[in-house]
């Protein structure tokens, strides 16, 4: 007995114990970090995936059997007896029972997009070749069998004829494009001419504002009025165009029908993709795969953010993060450089650091109620008052918007661009700043042509990690600017071209508001992972530059300074 | 042109001469100089701006700490009537513009309440021979008057405005309604004359008046009124009752009736206070008196939605007495809290409209703004030597008439924007309308207009502390034991691999951290609770038995991974445990917990939540790992090699070495790493307001959710108006947190500073 104790008592006694369980927490971190990046790649990636269609038929709590026909989200295993309290009759002995969420589609005839159904009571699955699903603009999914293709209310085709498929592909394609041309129609054209008039109200206030005298105002009246009639002329011709266009698209219907044999005809310029997953080969798919996927980055979104794309909030946080990147970048970088090289050493100095380095850890919701109240409500109030008198009541700059958000996100990463530039500043060896005056530099001269350069790349750093943190920051934006649905982007071809007025999406913020306000969040799961993936891409991708030029910048100094 | 320069050249060579190097020269300092100056500009200017947060958060919740100021504008004489009447009552409309007076003789007076001149006057009915004996107010957003006569009789009136706006100008007209018929009613079927009088407006539509007769009876009306579609007219039917009355000897001095039209308060000359219970009125119960310590109640009234009384006594005290329900269902008038005295004798109390704010006049010239709910005396202050008998609050509280025993009004302009927030209602239980004990509670806002704000800051610290407490109860024993062992005992290969991958946790949005925990961790630790705990035990005593087995292996195979990759050799072994861990879950909840660990706790008392402190503890701990790790690895990396060297060279092993020499010297920083951490996680938003059901609950229950200081401003600032006091205090819960992390880091950053100094010195 002692013998066998002997050696775990050596070894305790080493201290090897505490070595392995401190190498131990290493490797939590790093699988946690590895795992939580894998889970958010692989559900992330694997959304646009065409899944098969399995149809089968399941029991419910009443005994009843059920055809259904969808996809399988996920299966997980639950005690039998949260089985038996949801009514559903389980044999005692069985005490472990699998079940799986499929997604059934068909909100609007059956009102019950995802179901979880009990493995037990199950029948087999079949995977119909002819099985198709029909991505919709409205209700969601679509899974069942095509019947055929109704033209203005007559049925021309039916699908046992040989050209059936390339019909219906004909033909979605031409729904598509039609589709895509009332949409340039109302956002661009309709868009510039609801703009214009806009701007022919203003400019009447404005004339009011000024106090211009009775007769004049009635003079430009009458210019104003002639211009408008001229706009609503110009409208007239386009909305004239675009119904053309819109009874157009309204030719085709599709027939289909569920899987139990319901039929429903659904109107053509409702859907957007028709495939047969089941009958895709994996070329077929991952062709689809991609793209789907390209369709995600740059469309916007349908059904309250549920579906469809996402390039709305990727183009919000990347105009959001340039703008924060122009004011960011020339403040830090001379705070910084007036911190190490002009100002007066000593305590107070000290002190001035210390509080510098430390915002950069308080909590970012600060600097969104700082943003609110400063920057929206007292700068942008006063900025109305000043330049914008003619729209008011409703507000300008005097309402969270692009701008604001930007000067919030430039505040909040001002630090970070600061103690990077700093840091960099410091690593430059005396040497170099010595030699330059020796030869007769003026500090200035010394500064920007010897230090700044060679501190440039630690800039760069900090500017990475600043756009790094920008882009992922949530929670100040949610009280500065950044809205679920923006009506339009940010930049367009009205003048003035960018507004930095308006509202925008962010990515960050759309995972928040889709994945928690959103109605259906189990639709809106896998859109949620979607996003959140490239988000992630992206700041990863930023950090690891920034962490590749710091290290190599290291290497360069060590060296410079030996 | 180009002559000169050329010349000049050649006389020179390539040189330039002394003018030109001068004039270089000169340019290059300016240069210098602008360029300096430039940046001490730029500089200051940005140090200022990160400043000025913390200037204008001050500045938005100063106003929270000001008291109340009333400035009289204008003192006037009420306009003369035809026949001199005194004023028993006066109240001041919405827009501030426009004063009634209700005289004694039935004349309602309208006049501008900024100069005084008299609009309109109307007549408030009556039959030919009564005569006026006493006048009552209802709960002010009702705003009805009643006069009682001497026949026993009773009218009600209620002064309306009407806006207009000919030429795009605002018109306010006023005018007398009758809401219950252009006729007095009788109250009192003996025909006695009516002594105290009591009226209010129920939440159902009706009208309830009470009314003590000179004989010492008390009775009861109940009012229903009926209009008539096509007329217009109303008629009001009146259902009189017979209360219980006093004991003999004691006399009816004050009453009151709720807007429920449940309860009446009666205040007798014996300082005492009964309640009468008067939901079934024909069979009115009358409970046991309550005494006023603070002597004979001289004025009382309920404040806005009559959930308690304003009371003021002859010696000068105003205290708020509340409706409090017992166990048994039943109410009692409970003392709640007091107020800074008047000198005089309190003669007058006016309730302000939608908050629980009052102002009492006593009978020596001074008034006094008080707030129920936050226990502030926002005002005292002595007007003059004529004491003031009514005050006519405005609904906005921007403007107050008062009206002086002389018949003088005084139009005052009145500051009392934040009378709501007090120290102790931040911080201290506060026993609120409706409660049966006094609580912690945050509850800012809600849809009605008489709500009762309640702003404690307990359960929002408690719960900041909460969540930030299980966070790095996970991520200190994780980032401080991952710190040691990456900077002391890893080979720098894993190292090269291991330090940025941390960074990139460090970078991870907390937007995906709180997604991920919201829709992916919560609902699966609800499935895998007994995972998660078997986990814990499970996989340090795996990393153990893994290290003694590898140290039992022969040497051959040992030498082929050197020492520093015992992290490395563990990552399948955790992988297996973890997996397993998982796998044996929905058994062990099978075996040993009736199929379902969550329902278990619920049964066996403790309250589970899907989204919990739990899961907030691991992801807002995965969140933190990174601060503590970076800090606490530079702080064990930078001990100087002398030290461990000699350590090692005497005979120590390597932990005994780590035990010994690097962790006493490296402490300061690992203290440094913790409270960073701790600042971080007391900030964070995202993750509790997407992981956490947000409910601001005072337990430290780790099943149960929280709401954080943070996530409350993220949840409410949205909607608040700008400037009002739910807004500045939102503004205070934003100036604490950045106080709280500033001083948590700054404290961090100073001990670090320190320890790198000495580590120079060593």
């Amino acid at each position: 007995m002692k013998n066998l104790l002997k050696a775990p008592v050596l070894w305790y006694k080493s201290g090897s114990p505490w070595i392995w369980l401190n190498g131990g927490a290493v490797t939590l971190c790093m699988l946690m970090v590895v795992g939580l990046l894998g889970l958010i790649a692989v559900r992330g990636f694997g959304h646009f995936w065409p899944s098969e269609i399995v149809q089968t038929s399941v029991t419910d709590n009443a005994g009843n059997k059920q055809i259904v026909m969808g996809e399988v989200v996920r299966d997980e295993v639950i005690s039998a007896v949260i089985a038996r309290d949801n009514g559903f009759t389980v044999p005692q002995d069985i005490e472990l029972i699998k079940r799986y969420l499929m997604k059934l589609g068909n909100r609007d005839i059956t009102s019950r997009d995802f179901m979880w159904t009990l493995e037990l009571g199950m029948d087999e699955w079949k995977y119909p070749k002819d099985a198709v699903v029909i991505e919709r603009r409205e209700w969601g999914n679509f899974y069942g069998y095509l019947v055929g293709i109704n033209e203005n209310g007559k049925v021309v085709l039916t699908n046992d004829s040989p050209n059936f498929w390339e019909e219906v592909n004909a033909r979605t394609e031409r729904s598509l494009k039609l589709h895509d041309e009332i949409a340039h129609i109302e956002k661009v054209k309709i868009g510039k001419i609801n703009n214009e008039i806009q701007e022919l109200k203003l400019e009447r206030r404005r004339l009011e504002l000024k106090g211009t005298s009775a007769e004049k105002l009635a003079e430009a009246d009458a210019q104003l009025a002639e211009r408008k009639a001229a706009l609503e002329a110009d409208y007239e011709v386009i909305k004239r165009e675009r119904d053309v266009i819109t009874q157009e698209v309204k030719r085709d219907q599709l027939i289909a029908k569920t899987a139990d044999g319901k039929e429903v005809v659904l109107p053509w310029d409702h859907l957007v993709r028709i495939t047969r997953p089941n009958d895709m080969s994996v070329m077929a798919k991952t062709s689809d795969y991609l793209k789907r996927f390209w369709e995600f980055m740059t469309t916007e979104p349908r059904e309250a953010n549920t579906e469809g794309g996402i390039f709305p909030a990727i183009f919000g946080t990347f105009i959001m993060v340039i703008i924060m990147a122009i004011i960011v970048t020339p403040f830090g970088v001379l705070a910084a450089i007036y911190l190490r090289e002009y100002a007066k050493d000593g305590w107070f100095l000290r002190v001035i650091r210390i509080s510098v380095y430390n915002l950069a850890g308080v909590p970012s919701i600060v600097y969104g109620v700082f943003g609110l109240g400063f920057f929206v409500y007292y700068l942008g109030g006063n900025l109305d008052q000043l330049f914008f008198a003619e729209t008011l009541p409703s507000p300008t700059f005097g309402t969270p918007g692009l701008f604001w958000a930007s000067l919030t996100l430039a505040l909040l990463t001002l630090p970070i661009v600061i103690v990077s530039t700093e840091e960099g500043l410091s690593r430059i060896p005396s040497t170099i700043r010595q030699g330059s005056l020796a030869l007769g530099a003026t500090k200035t001269e010394t500064l920007w042509k010897v230090v700044v350069p060679l501190a440039t790349p630690a800039m760069m750093t900090g500017l990475i990690l600043a756009i790094a943190r920008a882009a992922g920051e949530v929670a100040p934006l949610m009280l500065v600017g950044v809205v679920k649905l923006a009506p339009a982007l940010p930049v367009d071809g009205n003048y003035p071209y960018l507004h930095l007025d308006q509202k925008i999406m962010h990515l960050g913020f759309h995972i928040y508001d889709v994945g928690f306000q959103s109605p259906n969040v189990e639709a809106a799961r896998p859109l949620v992972y979607a996003t959140s993936l490239i988000l992630v891409l992206l700041i990863v991708s930023l950090n690891v530059t920034a962490i590749k030029i710091r290290n190599s910048l290291r290497e360069k100094y060590r060296s410079a300074s030996d | 042109m180009s002559q000169p320069m050329s010349t000049a050249a050649k006389a020179s060579g390539l040189m330039p001469n002394a003018e030109q190097r001068t004039k270089l020269r000169r340019w290059r300092n300016i240069k210098d100089k602008i360029s300096g100056y430039g940046i001490m500009t730029a500089g200051i200017a940005v140090v200022g701006s990160l400043a000025l947060i913390f200037v204008y958060l001050f500045s938005e919740v100063t106003p929270l700490l000001r008291g109340a100021s009333v400035n009289v504008e204008k003192t006037y004489d009420l306009p003369v009537l035809e026949t001199p009447s005194p004023t028993e009552f006066i109240s001041l409309e919405r827009y501030e513009e426009i004063g009634t007076a209700y005289h004694k003789n039935g004349t309602v007076q309208f006049f501008n309440a900024v100069d005084g001149t008299s609009l309109s006057q109307q007549q408030v009915p009556k039959s030919p021979d009564a005569e006026f004996s006493t006048l009552a107010a209802s709960e002010s957003s009702h705003g009805l008057v009643a006069y009682g006569y001497n026949n026993g009789e009773v009218a009600i009136v209620k002064a309306q405005y009407d806006l207009s706006y000919p030429d795009d100008k605002r018109v306010v007209t006023a005018s007398l309604g009758f809401p219950l018929g252009e006729q007095a009613f009788v109250l009192d079927a003996n025909k006695s004359s009516l002594a105290v009088l009591a009226v209010q407006g129920t939440a159902s539509g009706g009208t309830v008046v009470s009314a003590a007769t000179s004989d010492d009876r008390l009775v009861l009306g109940v009012v229903s009124t009926k209009t008539n579609p096509i007329t217009e007219e109303t008629t009001s039917t009146t259902e009189t009752f017979s209360l219980p009355s006093l004991p003999i000897g004691e006399r009816v001095t004050h009453m009151q009736l709720d807007d429920a039209g449940r309860y009446l308060v009666v205040a007798n000359d014996k300082a005492q206070l009964y309640l009468y219970n008067i939901t079934n009125p024909a069979a009115a119960e009358r409970y046991e008196p309550v005494n006023v310590e603070s002597g004979n109640v001289t004025a009382m009234r309920f404040l806005v939605s009559t959930g308690s009384l304003a009371i003021g006594t002859d010696q000068g005290k105003v205290s708020q007495w509340l409706m409090v329900r017992d166990k048994n269902n039943k109410y009692h008038v409970t003392h709640v809290r007091d107020f800074e005295s008047l000198s005089g004798p309190i003669a007058h109390i006016a309730p302000e409209f939608s908050r629980r704010g009052f102002w009492a006049a006593d009978n020596k010239g001074d008034i006094g703004i008080y707030y129920g709910t936050s226990a502030r005396t926002l005002l005292t202050k002595s007007m003059g030597s004529t004491p003031i008998t009514h005050i006519g609050l405005s609904p906005i509280n921007g403007r107050v008439l008062l009206l002086d025993s002389t018949q003088k009004v005084s139009t005052a302009k009145v500051w009392n924007e934040h009378p709501e927030v007090s120290f102790s209602v931040l911080w201290e239980k506060v026993w609120y309308e409706g409660r049966e004990a006094p609580d912690h509670i945050w509850q800012a806002s809600s849809g009605s207009d008489n709500f009762e704000a309640k702003m404690s800051f307990v359960p929002l610290s408690l719960g900041t502390l909460k969540a930030a407490l299980f966070a790095i109860l996970f991520a200190v024993p994780l980032g401080v034991m991952g710190a040691i062992y990456t900077a002391y005992f890893m080979t720098p290969k894993l190292r090269g691999i291991v330090k940025p991958t941390i960074e990139i946790m460090a970078a991870l949005p907390s937007v995906i951290l709180g997604f991920l925990a919201g829709l992916w961790l919560a609902p699966f630790l609800e499935n895998h609770l007994p995972a998660i705990f078997s986990i814990l035990i499970v996989v340090p005593l795996v990393m153990l038995i893994v290290g003694f087995t590898w140290s039992q292996l022969p040497l051959r195979i040992r030498a082929s991974i050197p020492e520093g990759w015992e992290a490395a050799i563990l990552v399948i072994p955790v992988i297996v445990t973890i997996w397993a861990c998982i796998h044996v879950s929905p058994y062990m909840e099978v075996w040993f917990f009736n199929g379902s660990l969550p329902q278990w706790f619920t049964n066996n008392g403790i309250k589970f939540e899907q989204r919990n402190a739990l899961v907030v503890g691991l992801v807002m701990g995965f969140a933190v790992i990174p601060s503590i790790f970076s800090i606490a690895e530079d702080a064990v990396f930078s001990v100087p090699r002398h030290l461990t060297q000699g350590s090692l060279a005497l005979g120590a092993t390597r932990w005994q070495t780590m035990r010994g020499v690097v962790l006493p010297t490296a402490s300061p920083g690992i203290f440094s790493a913790v409270m960073m951490g701790f600042g971080r996680a007391v900030g964070e938003t995202m993750i509790v307001l997407m992981a956490t059901g947000n409910s601001p609950v005072v337990n430290f229950n780790i099943f149960e959710g929280m709401r954080t200081l943070s996530a409350n401003i993220a949840v409410e600032m949205p909607e608040t108006a700008v400037a009002s006091t739910h807004f500045r205090v939102l503004f205070l819960a934003a100036l604490l947190l950045l106080a709280l992390t500033f001083v948590v880091n700054t404290i961090a950053e100073v001990v670090r500073q320190r320890l790198r100094k000495r580590y120079s010195n060593l």
